[in-house]
């Protein structure tokens, strides 16, 4: 069979045509080293510095969507049919300075300067989503962004000030919305792209069914959502992941379904897509999804991603698991579904034959006197990698505990739920005794490690802290004291 | 649509910095970005994956045979001295011949055509060594053992036994503080692209060019005529690109001198992370004797840190630290000593505040010892030991110089009014005592820095400034631009001088081409060292220009003066280029070095005694915290600081360098964690496990003012004062303020002893340490 061996995509204002590109080229690599765009800069290859964020447009449910990415993780490969706008491209014709540009420079918001085009990036995107953004919308829009020099300071008032140096409408962007769609569309893939040399070989299925059969094909393939974890085994560890199947484009691994009893969502949604959906159907979980690592790799990370990657301390697993989610795995044999808790059987190993993908998780909506909380724990607040994540979902009916599921990420191989702790809730009236017997219980559940992240001893701890702030938290016989409030403020 | 004002962008003006545009369009020009001649290589660098080690020998077949390798530099490449040592003991080698010392020390380079294959191959070395037993922290250093890497210091005033003797209290503890990655968002780099006969050009990000020019020249060899050193501007410094570019720098250069060919040397985030230095992590044991109203009678201290397997520059850090363990207080009996302990880590190095920080932090954990033993406010144990005025015998420092500008006092009693301090104290402990989850705290602390290089020598300065006779100007200084805007600086004093617009004035790359034996961009004096030197430059042309003006219009110089319209020539006003152009056609000299060197310092190390600092910068800062008692993660409220920085040179410049200082600050004592696993390898070696502060982790309210009623009473650039490093150490109230909160959950009974950083895990752990009551 023969297939597209063409990547196209816009680069700013021109259209590109690669043959032969690496799956593991790096977009970061093609705008410095091949193009000399060299505005976008390396800061830790890792994702987690924000110095090499540029913009990425592309279609999505039919409409055109630019949002912030790290190019340094991102696979070039990946990007077929998509628009890549960097800093270059901000000042328009004349150079005269972007509203984002005139702002920072305004407000002293550049010292060293290495960071900023970036943190320029970030704020255009920003801007554009929200022209008149708040305080907390400005800092959860930098959560991926590193400045080592400003103290934040004056970005952050850069930031709230753009709108007085000009307004989106005017923006390229948008101004030349209806062009840029037409032209995406073109790009768009008629059939299956196969590219790249043998030993580095990308290959971008055109549907699921055809991902299936490229996984029948090629059993022992990597399979690529958004990167933001495999960006690192090739820019760190330099491991070599050929062939590569890249999904994120995928448009029927994107759906996001609300039904009478669950949501369901594509294993290609990124975290920024269900965003709404997620706040919508499990309010709890709206603060908890703006702590998963930064805006750059929420943009690119997908729910799909982060289960069938397996780490012991992904975000979503234990919120998931504690919900009683099930993960639907699809190959050529057919679609399978499992409790998200079995699919995690040890460390590095889950329930996932090579030649099957996960396709979607389906979370159960809540239930009556359901009472669900999420926890993450991490050495800095925000993009950050958990020290302990927890998801607890208890039912109570007439003051008894008729249900319960503890999960935690951070205190074991895999995500795992506290079965003795459990054990000592269910059956139980909801009261601060059978809480305390619980937390005594997470010692018996965990054995978690010692890490730079954490102690075994604080993991512990704050694992049994977590379910005494839990019922502290949703314990209405005292009273509720708003000034004594049991949990930082956000 | 808002207009940028016209601004003539001479001295105390908020003059923007002068890449700002370039910044934030991507255009300002880094190492990396220069672009790179045909043929360039690429070097990278293969580390050790032992601590210590006898290193018996590396088996480099598979590297050389590896795609896109074009040679291997090991030690036998070196053409002249295997050694980059900055202070010249021959301890820190390129490549080590005999013994590993450190995780992650380089040990060879591989040259490749692409960066990406030399990485590549750089992993395919076969070391053959013996493993040798290793110590990484300087407690179980010393008690393995090990020697001081370099000779300590010992500073004392009075009698110590007599001040401990009649003292009516007594307390001794320690306190173990962390050390610090330096994080800059541009890491290491060096190119060097060789040049005829013996030369060399590097082009590289350093704050000490004259440093890599030297190093560069004794591996190669060769006088340090033959080598160049460029630095347009760096992605961050921070100290620690003092001394720690020697070893690319002449990686790239030993590589383009023996192919013949570009070199460039860039590593990745992680081995510039785990193979560079970083801030020295302390442990301080202190002893302290006082009187019943908590003013200190004596204190002894030992400053044991981290110092790694070399020298570089950790005596001076050492000894900085000796010089602020008094912070901003008078010790009547004092009697304090370095350890700078050998490890089997990778060799710390300069960071903003310079050991400084380390200091003020025992300092500041004494006040608390003695603030919770007598139960009183730490603010009012600060302000009964605070320097005096010069009339009542307390103003010696335990190095014997007197402290003769002291105005702690007043920036602490206006920073206690605005931030309203008292108030908020008793709203806290009222809050507090309900006894609730989250726990509140709040903590003033000062700081007083004392400017200089304490290295005498480094105290000087070079600049050269051209004009050309179209009457634009020419700027250069031996400073590095590295984001504080020096540059800026220096451009508006030029700019002054000659009365002109701020954007006739061309300011260029740092080379040593231009500026010859530079010092490093190092201990906040930048600006008061190049500023100076150029002002001495521009007053030499000025000067040659009243001459002629006079001359040829046949007045008396006095009736020539510089304007913003122009000169001055008795009733003539003539405009700047006009005057230049003539000047030239009359053959005046319109080009002039300038040079500065710091009046009135001294400092005799081996008696303890001298003048090191030519004066001290002030500041506080009031910050206020939550905490939460089930996990240890907290949240900085709010901070209100007041800063000192003489007559500011440029106050939007100075208000960003307080704001960041802070932050980074808050950040070493909060967040930023190194940790070494048993093996000694550091894992927190990148962003993705080193977390240095967010825009989030700002305080939530944050208030900041500069001093301004503050002028250097020494002569320095304008009055203005340095400003770098002193603002680093407001951060120490988030720690301060973390530690009151804590206590709160023992009711103030105990102090905290909090060790730093502060993690949420350190305040987890010290909350429930206190509720047990320990």
């Amino acid at each position: 069979m023969t297939h597209q061996t063409a990547i196209r995509f816009l680069l700013n204002g021109e259209e590109k045509t690669l043959t032969d590109v690496k799956a593991t080229q790096t977009l970061l690599d093609y705008l410095r080293i091949e193009q000399r765009l060299t505005g976008t800069k390396e800061g830790c290859a890792e994702g987690d510095c924000g110095a090499c964020t540029v913009l990425v447009g592309r279609l999505y449910n039919g409409a055109l969507r630019y949002e912030t990415v790290n190019a340094c993780i991102r696979f070039l490969a990946s990007l077929n049919g998509c628009h890549i706008v960097t800093i270059e491209h901000l000042s328009g014709p004349n150079g005269r300075l972007h509203p984002v540009q005139e702002a920072m420079v305004e407000h002293h918001g550049s010292q060293c300067g290495f960071c900023t085009p970036g943190f320029v990036m970030s704020l255009y995107a920003l801007w554009m989503e929200k022209p008149q953004p708040t305080e907390t919308e400005v800092e959860t829009a930098l959560q991926g962004n590193l400045c080592r020099c400003t103290g934040y300071e004056p970005i952050i008032k850069a930031a709230l000030a753009v709108n007085e140096y000009g307004t989106p409408a005017h923006d390229y962007l948008n101004a030349e919305r209806e062009n840029l769609l037409a032209q995406l569309g073109a790009l768009q893939p008629e059939g299956r792209i196969e590219t790249g040399p043998a030993d580095d070989r990308a290959i971008l299925p055109h549907t699921t069914e055809d991902l299936a059969q490229v996984l029948a094909d090629n059993p022992k393939a990597t399979i690529v959502a958004g990167s933001t974890d495999v960006g690192l085994w090739v820019t760190k560890f330099m491991r070599p992941i050929s062939p590569v199947v890249f999904v994120n484009h995928l448009e029927d691994l994107k759906a996001i379904e609300t039904t009478e009893d669950a949501l369901s969502i594509g294993a290609g949604v990124t975290y920024s897509e269900c965003e709404a959906a997620i706040s919508a159907a499990f309010p709890h979980l709206e603060e908890y999804w703006n702590r998963i690592a930064g805006w750059q790799v929420r943009n690119m990370g997908t729910i799909g991603g982060n289960i069938a990657n397996g780490s012991p301390i992904g975000d979503t697993p234990p919120v998931l698991i504690s919900l009683g989610a099930e993960v639907t795995l699809q190959s050529t044999k057919g679609r399978r579904t499992l409790p998200l808790e079995a699919f995690f059987i040890d460390y590095g190993k889950q329930d996932r034959a090579p030649e099957e993908f996960v396709a979607s998780i389906r979370i159960p909506l809540p239930s009556e006197g359901q009472i669900d909380a999420a926890y993450k724990v991490s050495k800095r607040r925000d993009e950050d990698i958990s020290a302990v994540a927890a998801g607890f979902s208890v039912v109570v009916e007439n003051g008894k505990i008729t249900s319960v599921n503890l999960a935690f990420g951070g205190m074991a191989a895999t995500p795992k739920r506290a079965a003795k702790a459990e054990a000592a809730l269910v059956g139980n009236r909801w009261c601060s005794e059978a809480f305390e017997h619980a937390a005594d219980a997470i010692a018996e559940d965990f054995t978690p490690l010692s890490d730079w992240r954490a102690s075994a001893d604080y993991r512990a701890r704050v694992a049994g802290n977590l379910l005494r702030r839990f019922y502290l938290e949703h314990d209405n016989s005292q009273g509720s004291d708003a000034d004594m409030p049991v949990r930082l403020a956000v | 649509m808002k207009h940028h004002t016209v601004t003539k962008g001479f001295t105390h003006q908020n003059q923007k910095h002068d890449s700002a545009v370039k910044q934030v369009t991507g255009r300002a020009e880094y190492t990396d970005d220069i672009a790179e001649p045909a043929g360039t290589l690429h070097a990278y660098l293969g580390v050790s994956d032992v601590a210590h080690a006898k290193l018996n020998g590396i088996d480099l077949s598979k590297v050389r045979d590896a795609d896109g390798v074009v040679a291997v530099l090991t030690a036998d490449d070196i053409p002249g001295a295997n050694d980059i040592s900055p202070t010249g003991r021959n301890d820190e080698p390129v490549f080590p011949t005999e013994k590993i010392e450190f995780h992650g020390q380089p040990l060879f380079a591989v040259i490749a055509e692409t960066r990406d294959a030399a990485r590549r191959a750089a992993e395919l070395a076969e070391v053959d060594c013996d493993v040798l037993p290793h110590a990484i922290d300087p407690v179980s250093a010393r008690d393995a053992g090990m020697p001081l890497i370099t000779e300590p210091l010992k500073l004392e005033r009075g009698d110590i036994d007599k001040g401990f003797a009649t003292a009516q209290n007594r307390i001794k503890g320690q306190v173990t503080v962390g050390g610090q990655d330096h994080m800059y968002l541009e890491g290491h780099i060096a190119f060097a692209v060789p040049g005829e006969d013996e030369d060399v050009v590097v082009h590289c990000s350093t704050q000490h060019p004259s440093e890599a020019q030297h190093m560069v020249a004794h591996v190669l060899g060769v006088p340090s005529n033959a080598v160049v050193v460029n630095v347009r501007r760096m992605g961050g410094g921070f100290g620690g690109k003092e001394s720690q570019m020697n070893l690319f720098c002449a990686v790239a250069a030993i590589g383009a001198k023996k192919l013949g060919r570009p070199v460039k040397i860039r590593p990745d985030r992680d081995q510039d992370m785990t193979a560079t230095g970083k801030r020295h992590d302390f442990v301080i044991d202190y002893d302290i004797g006082f009187d019943n109203d908590g003013r200190i009678e004596a204190v002894s201290g030992e400053f044991a840190a981290r110092c790694g397997y070399s020298s570089d520059l950790s005596g001076p850090v050492t000894d900085r630290a000796l010089f602020h363990a008094d912070n901003a207080y008078f010790y009547p009996h004092v009697r304090l000593t370095s350890r700078p302990q050998k490890t089997n880590t990778v060799s710390n190095t300069a960071f903003r505040g310079f050991g400084g920080p380390q200091g003020v932090i025992a300092a500041e954990r004494m006040i608390e010892e003695i603030a919770f033993a007598l139960d009183k406010d730490p603010l009012d144990v600060r302000k009964a030991n605070f320097y005096g005025d010069g009339t009542d015998g307390r103003n010696l420092t335990p190095y014997h110089q007197s402290v003769d500008d002291n105005i702690i006092g007043r920036v602490v009693e206006e920073l206690e009014e605005s931030s309203d301090y008292r108030a908020r104290r008793e709203g806290i402990r009222a809050f507090n005592a309900k006894g609730g989850i989250l726990r509140r705290g709040i903590a003033l602390t000062p700081v007083k820095f004392g400017i200089s290089f304490t290295a005498t020598h480094y105290n000087q300065a070079g600049a050269l400034i051209h004009v050309y006779n179209d009457g634009s100007i020419h700027l250069n200084h031996g400073g590095t631009e590295m984001g504080q805007g020096l540059n800026t600086k220096v451009a508006q004093v030029v700019a002054e001088a000659f009365q002109v617009d701020f954007n006739r004035i061309k300011i260029t790359k740092t080379t040593t081409e231009k500026v010859p034996n530079t010092s490093a961009t190092a201990a906040s004096s930048g600006s008061d060292l190049n500023g100076m030197a150029a002002l001495n430059a521009a007053e030499q042309i000025k000067a040659r220009l009243v001459s002629f003006a006079a001359e040829s219009r046949g007045v008396s110089e006095d009736a020539v003066s510089f304007g913003p319209t122009g000169i001055s020539i008795g009733t003539d006003v003539v405009p700047f280029d006009k005057l230049v152009k003539e000047a030239y056609m009359a053959r005046v000299h319109l080009s002039a070095t300038g040079f500065y060197k710091t009046p009135d310092i001294h400092w005799d190390r081996a008696a303890g005694k001298g003048r090191p600092f030519y004066y001290y910068a002030y500041g506080a800062a009031c910050s206020e915290v939550t905490i939460d008692t089930l996990t240890g993660e907290y949240r900085v409220e709010r901070a209100d600081i007041l800063h000192d920085v003489g007559r500011s040179l440029n106050p939007a410049l100075d208000k960003g360098q307080v704001e960041g200082a802070f932050i980074q600050g808050m950040g070493w004592l909060t967040t930023e964690e190194l940790w070494w696993d048993d093996e000694g390898r550091l894992r927190t070696h990148a962003p993705s496990t080193y977390k240095i502060p967010l825009a989030s982790d700002r305080p939530r309210e944050f208030n900041v003012k500069l001093a301004d009623w503050s002028e250097n009473r020494e002569m320095t650039i304008k009055r203005s004062k340095a400003v770098g490093e002193p603002p680093f150490m407001l951060g120490i109230s988030v720690f301060e303020a973390l530690s009151m909160a804590v206590a709160s959950v023992a009711d103030y009974r105990i102090c905290p002893r909090l060790e730093a950083p502060a993690t949420p895990e350190r305040v987890l752990l010290a909350v429930e340490r206190l509720k047990a009551g320990a």
